[in-house]
């Protein structure tokens, strides 16, 4: 049996990663409350501009049919946007989401697509791609702890560029929906080409006047549409990897907890036959006298 | 009472106004536009400036800064989608070339990124070494 400052050291730096799992546990709380508030004050634009998509997906004011509304037959070509995050210590958040987009890959190639290009936000999944070996096309990191849509501009550019030249057949998107504060599902959906389902049906039919013409205004609009959804799933993400975070940190506490109260027992124990042992010493010897 | 319209000016971090108002005021992209209530649908970009916005029973203007968006009129209804960052192809050229950079900078120094899960695996190894060898001399005593 170990001696009883052996056990003493081990309690001390078993409770001493309790209160760093503490402090990560209330920091994550109340970074959570902040992000869930970003993530519900992101809504009121995704739900304006999807109806104003759906509006427009219907509206044939001219023959013009934007590329990110016509739908491919064959998928040979596909992009995939991953929403990770850029720290661990969140449980399995961000192993959930890889596997996720594995599964996805394997089953595009299985379907005979040919090439598969990535788009990472976020230091671990960026990771993850490149010891896949995927071909990653674009990434940014670093995002901390307010997503600002200005960082995602570029890297999301990249898979819209790429899909309006037909260098992608279709574009995709994982990351992890936030449920509540215990729940978070990862999710895989297809953003580009729109399909209808996503966008609603339009609940109007009149015509808008354009400024300066049709054309224009669709193609900027249905980009801020695109980019507003890659905002709003990294939001969401945000939310759920704080969340995730702080019910990791708290059974990591918890844990902690039970294994001080164990070691503590045995602690005890130790003591009270080291101190038996030198009574029956004392009256042993007393009784030789 | 004056006529009114609903005007919600929103980005996609947040919500910043919405209330009914008499006269909404912008920079659109052929120029300065008025709407009244009752205007009729228009969908048009904004170029970055001032909205002014006549509140009802209130003297001053409300006044929000944009960087720039797409108006939306609707019978009955403005919205504004606000841009959070002044946008423009060249800048967005910028930003696409910079994560593409950043992307294959990566990709170059894959092989340190290996190593350091090589490292990593050793180190784990090691340590794993170092507990047995620990067990076992705590039996040995």
């Amino acid at each position: 049996m170990a001696s009883g400052k052996e056990i003493r050291t081990k309690i001390k730096s078993v409770q001493n990663t309790r209160k760093i799992t503490k402090a990560m546990e209330m920091v994550a709380a109340s970074k959570m409350r902040k992000a869930q508030e970003r993530m519900r004050s992101a809504r009121p634009y995704a739900e304006k501009i999807r109806r104003l998509a759906a509006n427009l997906s219907q509206a044939n004011v001219t023959d013009y049919k934007h590329p990110f509304l016509v739908r491919k037959d064959e998928i040979r070509r596909v992009g995939l946007i991953l929403v990770t995050t850029d720290k661990g210590l969140c449980g399995g958040l961000n192993t959930n989401i890889q596997r996720i987009a594995l599964t996805a890959m394997k089953e595009w190639e299985t379907s005979g697509v040919t090439e598969i290009r990535a788009c990472c936000i976020g230091n671990k999944g960026l990771g993850f791609m490149q010891r896949m070996g995927a071909r990653v096309a674009s990434q940014v990191t670093q995002l901390g702890d307010t997503p600002h849509l200005e960082k995602m501009i570029g890297p999301v550019k990249i898979m819209l560029d790429a899909f309006q030249n037909g260098e992608l057949d279709a574009v995709y998107i994982a990351y992890t929906r936030f449920i509540n504060t215990m729940k978070q599902e990862p999710v895989l959906e297809q953003l580009l080409p729109l399909t209808g389902e996503k966008l609603g049906t339009p609940e109007t039919s009149w015509d808008y006047l354009y400024e300066p013409d049709p054309q224009v205004v669709i193609d900027e609009m249905l980009v801020r549409y695109v980019e507003a959804l890659v905002y709003q799933a990294v939001a969401e993400n945000m939310a759920s990897e704080q969340s995730a975070r702080m019910v990791a940190m708290k059974a990591a506490s918890d844990n902690a907890k039970n294994v001080i109260g164990e070691l503590q027992l045995v602690y005890n124990k130790t003591r009270q036959a080291a101190i038996t042992k030198e009574l029956s010493e004392i009256v042993g010897g007393a009784a030789a006298v | 009472m004056a006529m009114t319209v609903h005007v919600d000016v929103v980005s996609a971090e947040e919500q910043i106004f919405s209330g009914l108002a008499e006269f909404v005021a912008l920079p659109g992209e052929a120029g300065e536009l008025g709407i009244l209530p009752g205007h009729m649908p228009l969908l048009t970009r904004i170029r970055p400036g001032a909205v002014r916005v006549k509140v009802p029973n209130q003297d001053a203007e409300e006044l929000v800064f944009v960087a720039g968006g797409i108006l939306e009129v609707q019978p009955g209804l403005v919205t504004v989608l606000a841009d959070t960052a002044i946008r423009g192809a060249d800048l967005d050229e910028a930003k696409a070339l910079e994560a593409k950079r950043l992307a294959e900078e990566a990709l170059h120094n894959q092989s340190s990124k290996i190593d350091y899960a090589k490292a990593q695996a050793e180190l784990a190894e090691a340590i794993a070494q170092i507990a047995a060898i620990q067990k076992l001399r705590k039996r040995g005593h």
